[in-house]
């Protein structure tokens, strides 16, 4: 009787704003993966023969892997470097570098034309392709974050010996984890190699694998900043300054690394000229706002140390990177494929959905496991579900 | 084997898109820009009539792509699809320089569609289908140096009648379908831009040297590992052992870094 009482007392259930948003989104992707299912790509994407990687692609692939870098970044600091100081957001990282990939896996579902025989990769190789090496890398390193992951889960359920014999384990598997990202963070870069002809000369180069990888770590530590922030609003946790303040000092050595190769690459390919073009105008965006104003703000000791303006230069760095995936992926691509692409409000559903789901299985483990190191969150506040 | 498509004397007719269509089975009408269901068409350019079609390159950038192999070249030299392999990725189409293999967006279980050079025929010693019903010679099917040698004397004897250029010889690595026109090719919608060396051999560089990297890494990440382990264990015993001295230079260290 009494939790009956409980259960049907309007305080203990009362679904937020960010609740209902949730649910909307969650079931209009629903819909829309049933329509793609029985009708084919050509009805929810515009997509065409023109032009046939567009969002999914440009933001679910490359930004969903790219933004799971802290994971790799941080695991690396806190046990090959011994930072141990790092320790507190390991966890909260580990996990969303895991929800990043699971996240890429979906859209893959969804994506693929014939997405039931994903495992032909597993079976039928060619080495010579780097979406073989992408495909491999993605499925080996959701293995490594699952394990990584699992003494969480374990420790949940008192399960002590499989969580020690993993925590023995933990130096190969982080090695092998770093590699692993090293590989493909690196190799989404290469997926572009392959198009000289094709990629606007401001974003083509032979260092596309680098550009890539460096960025992620930088866009990575970004997201660890940016996470921390938004659980600490979703579950009322203070901001660990103390550790975000130089994470935020790799991210700037990270991105001004990043920048000068990406200028001295543009030299190379003598595509300043192109400055005032479209794709000129693309590109200054994404620089500007994504790389130097956050390496500049960043690099003042009291703008770093302020929570709020920590917060701003994360985020700048995380949008600067979304862009140039989506500059590399869709506006870089534009002018060889003679069409203009712009999603359908279908693919962006799909990956608002994707990112909605992501956030809602986040805020649920943070409820369930002890992510943060004060243990499970209590759901008290009043914005459940979705913790953003 | 390759073909030779000879713009100046193609007349228009449509004769090998209709014999592909049959050929291959491919449903619909013949369209006017490549699709899933047309291998190939002729468009009208420069008062010109020119084929698109698949060019079957020597070191096919599709193929090199293909996560699963599902695109191959033969030894005889077309290039093949595997719809059974066909996962459904399309970096194929977003990597063929010449925007070749196009999908069946139409559909819910999909496949990519592209010439194949009639791979049956040509394993039988037969011309192609296209070749075979064109009546006015303009795409001849044959070894590719008989058709390289009939390209140079054609261009040869009738000085100033055609560009002097084989299209095909050196575009992105070489492709077994050459064509010459006298009209500048990029004008016919062919692309100029296109490097002599196969795109592919720029990811191949980055790929073949993965085992290298991945050891030096392994190694490196471990060698980081064990200083840093190494380090702690000194600083302990030396908090241990014989006053704080190393132990406060180990605290140092780490705050700092
Ligand atoms: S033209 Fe394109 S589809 Fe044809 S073989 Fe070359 S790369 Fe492959
Ligand atoms: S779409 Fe099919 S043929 Fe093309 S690269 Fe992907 S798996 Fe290979
Ligand atoms: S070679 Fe065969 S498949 Fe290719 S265009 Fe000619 S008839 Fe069609």
């Amino acid at each position: 009787m009494n939790t009956l009482a409980a259960l049907a007392a309007p305080r203990r259930f009362r679904p937020g704003f960010w609740t209902a948003v949730f649910v909307v989104l969650f079931l209009a992707f629903c819909t829309v993966t049933v329509i793609r299912y029985t009708k084919g790509l050509g009805a929810v994407t515009n997509l065409s023969d023109q032009f046939p990687w567009g969002l999914w692609i440009g933001f679910d692939l490359l930004c969903g892997v790219g933004l799971a870098a802290g994971a790799f970044t941080l695991t690396a600091v806190v046990h090959l470097f011994n930072l141990k100081r790092f320790e507190p957001i390991v966890r909260p990282t580990i996990l969303t570098g895991f929800l990043g990939y699971a996240f890429v896996i979906v859209a893959l579902l969804l994506d693929l034309g014939q997405p039931w025989r994903i495992w032909h990769a597993i079976v039928y190789w060619n080495t010579h392709s780097v979406m073989f090496e992408v495909a491999w890398c993605v499925m080996l390193y959701t293995t490594v974050l699952a394990v990584e992951f699992s003494p969480v889960v374990f420790e949940r359920f008192g399960f002590h010996a499989p969580a020690r014999l993993i925590h023995r384990l933990i130096t190969p598997l982080v090695i092998l984890g770093v590699l692993l990202s090293t590989l493909h963070q690196s190799s989404l870069g290469s997926l572009y190699l392959i198009v000289p002809s094709k990629l606007h000369p401001l974003w083509y180069s032979p260092m596309l694998p680098l550009y890539f990888y460096i960025s992620a770590i930088g866009a990575g530590i970004g997201m660890v900043i940016l996470e921390s922030y938004l659980s600490k609003r979703a579950f009322h946790r203070h901001l660990e300054m103390d550790l975000l303040e130089p994470l935020a000092r790799g991210m700037v050595v990270a991105l001004g690394i990043y920048g000068l190769m990406r200028l001295q690459g543009i030299a190379r390919n003598h595509a300043f000229g192109t400055l005032g073009s479209y794709e000129g105008r693309m590109f200054l965006v994404e620089f500007l706002l994504g790389v130097v104003l956050p390496v500049v703000l960043m690099s003042f000791r009291r703008l770093r140390t302020n929570p709020d303006w920590l917060v701003g230069g994360a985020f700048l760095a995380v949008l600067g990177f979304v862009m140039n995936r989506l500059n590399v992926s869709i506006t870089g691509m534009e002018a060889a494929s003679g069409t203009r692409y712009l999603p359908s409000a279908m693919e962006i559903i799909v990956s608002l959905g994707l990112v909605a789901t992501g956030m809602a299985v986040f805020a649920f483990a943070v409820r369930t496991f002890s992510i943060f190191p004060d243990g499970p969150v209590a759901g008290r506040s009043k914005e459940p579900a979705v913790g953003a | 084997m390759g073909l030779l498509f000879d713009a100046t004397r193609c007349i228009g007719c449509g004769a090998c898109s209709s014999a592909c269509k049959e050929q291959n089975k491919l449903p619909g009408k013949v369209e006017e820009v490549l699709t899933a269901y047309t291998w190939t068409t002729v468009q009208e350019k420069e008062g010109l009539n020119v084929r698109k079609l698949c060019m079957h390159c020597e070191v096919p950038t599709c193929a090199s792509v293909c996560p699963v192999g599902a695109l191959k070249k033969t030894p005889e030299g077309p290039v093949v699809y595997d719809a059974e392999r066909c996962m459904g990725c399309r970096y194929c189409m977003m990597a063929c320089p010449f925007e070749i293999p196009k999908y069946q967006w139409d559909r819910p279980v999909p496949v990519v569609g592209k010439c194949i050079m009639c791979a049956g025929r040509v394993k039988d010693g037969q011309p192609t289908a296209c070749a075979a019903a064109c009546p006015a010679e303009a795409t001849i099917f044959g070894k590719k140096e008989d058709l390289i040698w009939e390209a140079r004397t054609r261009i040869r004897q009738k000085p100033g009648a055609y560009v002097d250029h084989i299209y095909g010889l050196t575009e992105a690595g070489g492709t077994s379908v050459l064509m010459i026109s006298n009209v500048p090719f990029e004008k016919l919608g062919l692309k100029s831009n296109l490097p002599g060396e196969p795109p592919a051999m720029k990811t191949w560089q980055v790929l073949s040297n993965i085992p290298d990297f991945v050891a030096v890494w392994a190694v490196f990440l471990y060698g980081v590992h064990w200083i840093t382990a190494r380090r702690e264990e000194v600083a302990r015993v030396g908090a241990n052992g014989n006053g704080h001295g190393r132990n406060g230079q180990g605290n140092g260290r780490e705050d700092r870094s």
